[in-house]
């Protein structure tokens, strides 16, 4: 697979202010990336440079090999063949469903068009809909229609900007599962942008977490949860605590809660100072063993509980238990350590906030 | 108590149209059949002529300059957006009066071009400022800003995403502009259309100093020359048709308007930067209306005043001017008050009646001023009259005029045709407090006339002054309604304007004229302002 989608140093200013900082990243065709951080955090803004409606100040941007973007030219938004939906839709209020769709469809034929506009309707469940106007819609039938217009002319690229935002919870995972099958269908090259874990784990192959402008890892969701690259990562995706430890030996970590390995290396010297990542899934349940914490609080979550536990040292563990077990804040449960990755990070790299 | 109050100001206030409504039964002794086989036909299709050629002009000169403020930078755009507006302040008698005495065969224009070519009058061609053209040009250079106004606030309100779209989905700048921009800013546009055309139809001052056959033109002249006041409320009458027709032209593009509504959540606009001959020509574009609707006329005006200086009565200048002042004054409290009352009224009593109430106040600015006055005449004249024969019959004494040519009768018609610029400047006010404040300062302990005073009057200040502001002016640019209700020998400078205007005594005219201006500046600036400030992220 080629690189279709290619952003190499890329920085953008707003109103002379850094907002996206040397941000390099690749997409191969058909590819589903999603840039993920915290608001202000510059995915819109990296979003919109490779839209074409912002300039940078430095790198560059490439479509399909081909340059748009640099310090010195901007590829005008209207000739780049990239698709957008946004976080409101943007429907044109003024045009039926049908004559959104066929808005960027000028330079087929009637009958070409109405092919495009059918089999496009079809695939995203809004055949009948296609002659009413906007304001009629739901929130998740407007969403498709931004999505079947964007996706109309066959652009080259979907950037897609905090598309599930304005849906409401219940909603969003299954327009988020049908997009994308729709995306695969049409094998679009898609970037999307979100604040949102659960929308991007649903929807990409590849995820960014983005810091103060900063891409600072770029892998699989699954990466991103179990060898996330910095603490930052680690405490944005997904829940967990950081333990002291320090390093036995080149495969292995002492902690309060014994040693921990995953087979691997970790790089770090032994009797170092470390920190280790321990998620709610690593702290299983276990009434035979010897070690004991205390419940400090506990979540319901439906299949789960999510409790809160407080060791003899004082430190606290989050722990992922089937909701059959149940166990009144105050009680001590046994437990016992399983983790499949270990993820060791520097004492002094600490989480922010 | 509130809501009966409010349907009986609403009743009152309905007089001059139900009035007029009656004459249409009254007999006219044969005026009304002359009118219709001789003047009518005249008076309609001069009518249309003059609304189809305004309608055109305003579009010309508001729609794309809006667009062009709004979404783009050049040089002088900033003072543009605010300037464009300034021609409102300029009634549209005094620029009909200013460039009449500028090109008018003895005016400075036309002797240059005798003297420069060596030619007498008669030997060249020059387009005759006193016709049905002049008319159009002098009513589209003033009314365009509404057009204007609420082109850029529809541009403003638009969504930034609906126009990026659009550029995605491969259209240019240019065609954007045509495809989404204008289609969605169409109903704020046919509004702002329909109030320009009631301007239109409700202008006096132009058409009469013109001598276009109009429906207002027709009005005095079927009143005060063949002394039918019947048939002149039977010709008011059908004015009213027109108007009615643009009353619901108005409102039903408003009701459009707010399925046109894109979004509530806006981002910064990116206004593309023009250069090189584009941006000269936003510039001459987006100059040419404020100079030749403001500028110009605002200079000759002052030329004027400065050359006839000397030749100002002193004393008689500032009597006509606290004439005005306290005619507009009077009217501007008395206004603010009953449209506080109003809009209390019905946001303490939502009810069905008092909310028609509301709407019924509402329209009165839609009513040309001609056609109130011969509705507020009309009555009080019988009242007169009957209190007057009662009185003299029973106890001898002679009552005379109690409410006709007096200044009851003027304020009273102004507050029926003003009265809606007001009640909605404070209802637009009042909506920003919502129930939920009322709720929150009762839970902290406050009594009802504490939040009134504490959480109310703060945030309605503005409102309030704005109200009586705009009333303000309004009424002092006033000229049919005064002209036929004014008690004998009570001059204001809207009047003094155009009786000296009438005696081709432009320069002297100058003075209250420029006053007038003046005055209408304020309001224009204020009101230029809160919009620019409306929108959510255009700091």
């Amino acid at each position: 697979m080629r690189d279709f989608l290619e952003l190499k140093d890329l920085s953008v200013n707003l109103e002379g202010n850094p907002i996206v900082k040397e941000v390099s990243l690749c997409l191969a065709e058909g590819q589903i990336g999603c840039l993920l951080g915290p608001s202000g955090c510059g995915k819109t803004t990296l979003l919109r440079a490779v839209a074409g409606f912002l300039q940078p100040i430095g790198g560059e941007v490439r479509i399909a090999n081909c340059l748009v973007s640099d310090v010195t030219a901007v590829l005008p938004v209207e000739k780049r063949q990239v698709g957008m939906v946004f976080q409101d839709h943007a429907l044109f209020p003024h045009l039926t469903v049908r004559n959104n769709i066929a808005f960027g469809l000028d330079s087929l034929s009637r009958k070409q068009k109405d092919r495009r506009i059918g089999q496009l309707a079809e695939l995203l469940g809004i055949s009948t809909h296609l002659d009413t106007y906007p304001h009629k819609l739901s929130g998740g039938q407007q969403q498709r229609v931004a999505v079947a217009r964007a996706i109309a002319p066959s652009p080259r690229i979907l950037l897609l900007d905090e598309p599930f935002a304005s849906l409401d919870v219940l909603l969003r995972e299954q327009i988020a599962r049908e997009i994308r099958q729709v995306l695969r269908h049409e094998e679009i090259t898609t970037l999307l942008v979100s604040h949102n874990q659960h929308e991007a784990f649903a929807m990409a192959d590849v995820i960014g977490v983005m810091r103060e402008g900063r891409l600072v890892q770029w892998s699989t969701a699954f990466d991103l949860y179990h060898e996330p690259a910095t603490p930052y990562v680690a405490d944005f995706v997904g829940e967990g605590v950081l333990l002291e430890g320090r390093i036995r030996d080149d495969r292995s970590v002492e902690t309060c809660l014994g040693t921990l390995s995953d087979g691997s290396r970790h790089g770090f010297q032994a009797g170092a100072s470390v920190r280790v990542l321990l998620r709610p899934d690593d702290v299983v349940l276990d009434d035979d063993s010897a070690l004991t914490a205390e419940v400090a609080e506990r979540l319901f979550r439906g299949a789960n509980f999510l409790y809160s536990l407080i060791l003899d040292n004082g430190s606290r563990v989050l722990s992922l238990v089937p909701s059959h077990h149940e166990h009144p804040v105050g009680t001590r449960i046994g437990i016992r350590i399983e983790p499949d990755h270990v993820v060791v990070f520097p004492e002094n790299q600490v989480v922010p906030d | 108590m509130i809501p009966v109050l409010v349907i009986v100001l609403c009743t009152l206030f309905s007089i001059p149209v139900l009035t007029l409504l009656t004459s249409l039964g009254a007999s006219s002794d044969g005026v009304w059949q002359h009118l219709v086989d001789t003047l009518l036909l005249e008076y309609i299709s001069e009518s249309l002529l003059l609304m189809t050629g305004v309608g055109v002009l305003v579009l010309v000169l508001g729609v794309l300059p809006a667009w062009l403020v709004t979404m783009t930078r050049f040089p002088g755009s900033r003072l543009l957006e605010l300037a464009l507006v300034l021609p409102l302040a300029m009634p549209a008698y005094i620029i009909a009066y200013t460039y009449t005495g500028m090109l008018d065969v003895a005016g400075p224009v036309q002797s240059l071009i005798r003297d420069t070519f060596d030619l007498s009058y008669g030997e060249y061609w020059f387009p005759p400022i006193r016709s049905l053209g002049g008319a159009i040009t002098m009513l589209g250079l003033v009314l365009y800003p509404y057009v204007y106004l609420l082109a850029r606030t529809a541009f403003l309100e638009q969504s930034v995403c609906v126009l990026e779209v659009s550029r995605t989905l491969g259209a240019s700048p240019r065609r954007t502009f045509t495809r989404v921009a204008l289609p969605l800013a169409r109903p704020a546009i046919v509004a702002g259309l329909s109030l320009v055309l009631m301007e239109t139809l409700a202008d006096y001052g132009t058409v009469q100093y013109f001598g276009i056959s109009v429906f207002t033109t027709g009005i005095f002249r079927t009143w005060f020359g063949m002394g039918s006041e019947t048939a002149a409320a039977q010709l008011s009458m059908v004015l009213l048709l027109f108007v009615l027709t643009l009353v619901i032209l108005e409102q039903w593009s408003r009701q459009q308007a707010r399925y046109h509504h894109t979004s509530n959540r806006y981002s910064a606009l990116p206004r593309a930067r023009l250069t090189g001959w584009r941006s000269i020509t936003a510039l001459l574009y987006c100059g040419l209306p404020v100079l030749a609707g403001f500028i110009i006329p605002v200079v000759q005006l002052i030329l004027w005043a400065v050359e006839t200086w000397a030749l100002i009565d002193t004393s008689a200048f500032f009597t006509l001017f606290f004439n005005s002042l306290k005619l507009a004054g009077l009217t501007a409290l008395l206004g603010m008050g009953l449209a506080l009352f109003v809009a209390y009224g019905r946001r303490l009593f939502p009810t069905r009646p008092v909310r028609s109430g509301f709407r019924i106040l509402g329209l009165g600015y839609a009513i040309p001023g001609t056609v109130i006055a011969v509705g507020v005449l009309i009555p009080f004249a019988w009242f007169d009259n009957t209190v007057d024969g009662f009185m003299r019959d029973n106890f001898d004494i002679a009552t005379g005029l109690l409410l006709s040519g007096t200044l009851v009768a003027v304020v009273f018609a102004y507050l029926v045709r003003f009265l809606p610029v007001a009640l909605n400047t404070i209802d637009a006010g009042l909506g920003k407090i919502k129930t939920s404040m009322d709720d929150a300062g009762r839970s902290m302990g406050l009594r009802p006339m504490q939040i009134l005073h504490r959480v109310h009057m703060p945030m309605l200040k503005g409102s309030l002054l704005t109200a009586a502001l705009l009333l303000f002016v309004d009424v002092l640019k006033e000229l049919p309604a005064t002209l036929i209700l004014r008690p004998f020998n009570f001059n204001t400078l809207a009047i003094r304007t155009y009786e000296l205007a009438n005696q081709e005594r432009l320069a002297e005219a100058s003075s209250s004229a420029l006053m007038i201006v003046l005055a209408g500046i304020l309001p224009v600036i204020i009101l230029s302002i809160s919009i620019s400030r409306s929108r959510p992220g255009n700091a």
